[in-house]
């Protein structure tokens, strides 16, 4: 069966740093999945005046499917998703999130894993740890924190792991040397980071000075497809104005209304669902349209792409 | 309709394999246009599809089931290298096991039954009456190695793509009836190592665009694509293993015999995402219908017509059908008055 959406309930809320709360959720109504080390979902949240969309890895272990925990960072600037987790969402509540995916998965065929977590960026290597463990593969973990913010499970994660792993807290003034860390590694060792910007390129431009191939260098990169503002697209033949909001999609919003738009892949890729703009400037966020297709503008991929005004007018 | 096993019939020698009315009607015809050409054509399968329709379940299970079975029994006979799974991908043999276990006593209850207590399985096919009892997980407790075992109750071709670097792998599978390609040949290739002779589809973007879609497929979320070609004879096994076997049967094509003798030749091939390992499955579920059949639904035959008229010279030549691609189009064209 097609799973489309999964509904769960929080069954616990932890605060385990100070900026970071835990939830532990359980399925609504029959059973989640076992999921693979890495692995995340997009919780969606139904806020006002937009709902949101956030990814989070799943930090539970892979093989338990009686659960899953994510860890949510209170974000200063946040658009909205974080705050509405840790300000509306309580025990009991009834959340939708998507089935598990994986953009970050380990490299079994790696002859040493480092792990580098920066802050909340402990989560996807939470799911890593114990498959590691359980094919005896070797790994060590640095994990950098501030401790007046985050630092969540680092107490349980050193008596766990021992010598394996390696904590930097900067609020103590400790700072982890990461062109030694690099320099000192062995052949065949693949690095995953998962943190802050500022961390992946701190990594990537320390392993680049020191010669590491790319393909040995994982970072998290979410591709979960995000909400975006509603705008309005009127229909050229007819004058028909239709309202799409944030987290419809355009084509979404043209069938709601009866429109037939061609469509295969709804992930713009296929090509299928292209049409073309009349006015109004689209918001690209396809595969599928060359540079050139989107500098001339007078196309649009609905299935994913959005208006990146207030209004577009399409030749329907 | 809903379709249930006949005895079996051969894809070799006497070539006694037929179509039933039921299963014609439910073939997937796979030209949308009167026209064709490469296009990243992946779509969502979304299941339960139409009922008694190909697409109504993960694995579609029909008439000729029995028939396949012992098929694939045969060529892994001859050549047990048709399956094979590296060892990094045992925990996506077990996902596939799963997975097809699952769905099947799901969607035939009637043919298959599972029953778990924890790890403790006990699996019934009636199809072929078997039933065992293993632990899930533990490869030394199934009767045979798990790629072979579950890849023998299952109908169609299976690969286990690897997933690493955004990048897939050819490390397991059971591959006993290909549209001329080698599961040993490819093994361990990528996505664009093995589709490297494929012609003009790397040009125009398709295998870029493709990859980047499939490497994001979420678990409970399976697409699908149809492919398809034209054998000779009801022919499952057109392996480059076997090419001395059935390479010059082109030749056996005759304007009298061409409407039974060649069969359109459609590949339903399903991607669903492995649970605890992130592989990918690929499931190449292969339909036969000769032209003969395939006329009696005069829309199709039109179409066909129109496809194989203006097919390009680049696909003809990679499909292999340049020898009897005339004879086809000729025999066709009685379907098609006005072209
Ligand atoms: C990931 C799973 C897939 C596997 C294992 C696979 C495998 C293959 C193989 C072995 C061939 C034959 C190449 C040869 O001549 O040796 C082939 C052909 C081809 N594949 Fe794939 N493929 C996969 C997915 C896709 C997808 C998603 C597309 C989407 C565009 C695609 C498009 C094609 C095309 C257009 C051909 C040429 C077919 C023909 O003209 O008969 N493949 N594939
Ligand atoms: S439906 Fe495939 S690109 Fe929009």
């Amino acid at each position: 069966m097609t799973i489309d959406k999964i509904r769960v309930r929080v069954d616990a809320i932890e605060q385990v740093a100070p900026l970071i709360r835990e939830f532990q959720l359980v399925p609504v109504d029959g059973e989640l999945m076992p999921f693979s080390p890495g692995s995340h979902v997009i919780v969606e949240m139904p806020d006002q005046p937009r709902s949101h969309r956030n990814a989070y890895s799943l930090l539970s272990e892979p093989r338990d499917a009686a659960c899953y925990r994510i860890a949510v960072r209170l974000q200063e600037h946040s658009r909205g998703g974080s705050r509405f987790m840790h300000e509306q969402v309580k025990v009991g509540d009834e959340l939708a999130i998507t089935p598990p995916a994986n953009l970050f998965a380990p490299n079994w065929g790696a002859r040493k894993h480092l792990l580098i977590a920066g802050g909340v960026g402990i989560t996807p290597f939470m799911s890593y740890l114990p498959a590691l463990q359980r094919v005896g593969a070797g790994f060590e973990l640095h994990y950098l924190f501030r401790s007046k913010q985050t630092g969540a499970y680092r107490q349980q994660l050193a008596s766990e792991l021992g010598e394996r792993c390696y904590l930097y807290d900067a609020d103590e003034g400790i700072r982890c040397d990461l062109g030694e860390l690099l320099g000192d590694q062995p052949r065949g060792t693949h690095i995953y980071i998962c943190g802050p910007q500022t961390l992946i390129a701190g990594v990537q431009e320390v392993a680049q000075a020191l010669g590491w191939p790319t393909s040995h260098i994982h970072f998290e990169a979410f591709a979960a497809p995000q909400p975006g503002y509603p705008f309005e697209v009127e229909l050229n033949s007819s004058g028909r104005t239709l309202a799409v909001d944030g987290d419809t999609s355009l084509l979404e919003a043209l069938e709601d209304a009866g429109i037939a738009v061609p469509s295969l892949c709804r992930g713009g890729v296929c090509g299928q669902c292209k049409t073309r703009v009349v006015a109004g400037e689209p918001d690209h966020r396809d595969q599928f349209l060359t540079a050139d297709e989107r500098a001339e503008g007078n196309c649009i991929m609905p299935c994913v792409s959005r208006a990146a005004g207030k209004r577009l007018v399409l030749d329907l | 309709m809903r379709m249930s096993p006949k005895p079996i019939q051969s894809f070799r020698g006497d070539f006694t394999y037929s179509n039933s009315p039921g299963a014609i009607a439910r073939f997937p015809f796979p030209f949308p246009e009167d026209e064709y050409m490469y296009s990243v054509n992946i779509e969502p399968h979304v299941t339960p599809g139409p009922e008694g329709s190909v697409f109504e379940f993960l694995f579609d299970i029909d008439e000729h089931y029995l028939s396949e079975m012992h098929e694939r029994d045969l060529v892994l006979k001859e050549n047990p290298k048709r399956c094979l799974a590296m060892p990094h991908m045992d925990q996506a043999c077990w996902d596939l096991i799963e997975r097809a276990m699952t769905s099947l006593s799901t969607d035939y209850p009637q043919h298959f039954t599972l029953q778990r207590e924890g790890d403790s399985w006990t699996w019934e096919n009636k199809l072929l009456n078997l039933k065992d009892s293993f632990t899930f997980g533990d490869s030394s407790t199934l009767p045979l190695p798990p790629m072979e075992y579950i890849g023998r109750q299952l109908q169609g071709d299976i690969a286990l793509l690897d997933q690493r670097d955004g990048d897939l792998f050819l490390d397991a599978g059971i591959v006993t009836c290909p549209a001329d390609w080698s599961l040993a040949f490819d093994a361990g290739m990528s996505f664009k190592e093995w589709h490297g002779p494929v012609p003009m589809a790397h040009g125009m973007g398709i295998f870029d665009r493709a990859l980047k879609y499939l490497c994001a497929i979420p678990q409970g979320r399976p697409v699908r694509r149809l492919n398809w070609t034209l054998t000779i004879n009801a022919r499952m096994d057109t392996s480059p293993e076997t090419y001395s076997e059935w390479g010059a049967d082109r030749l056996s094509v005759t304007p009298e015999n061409v409407a039974d003798k060649v069969h359109l030749r459609v590949e339903l091939q399903v991607l669903d995402r492995m649970s605890r390992s992130n592989a990918l499955m690929f499931s190449i579920r292969t339909y036969l219908i000769s032209l003969r059949d395939l006329s009696t639904n005069p829309e199709w035959a039109k179409r066909m017509h129109r496809v194989m008229k203006d097919l390009k010279p680049e696909l003809i030549e990679y499909k292999g059908l340049t020898r009897y691609h005339p004879m086809v189009v000729e025999w066709l064209s009685q379907f098609d008055p006005a072209n």
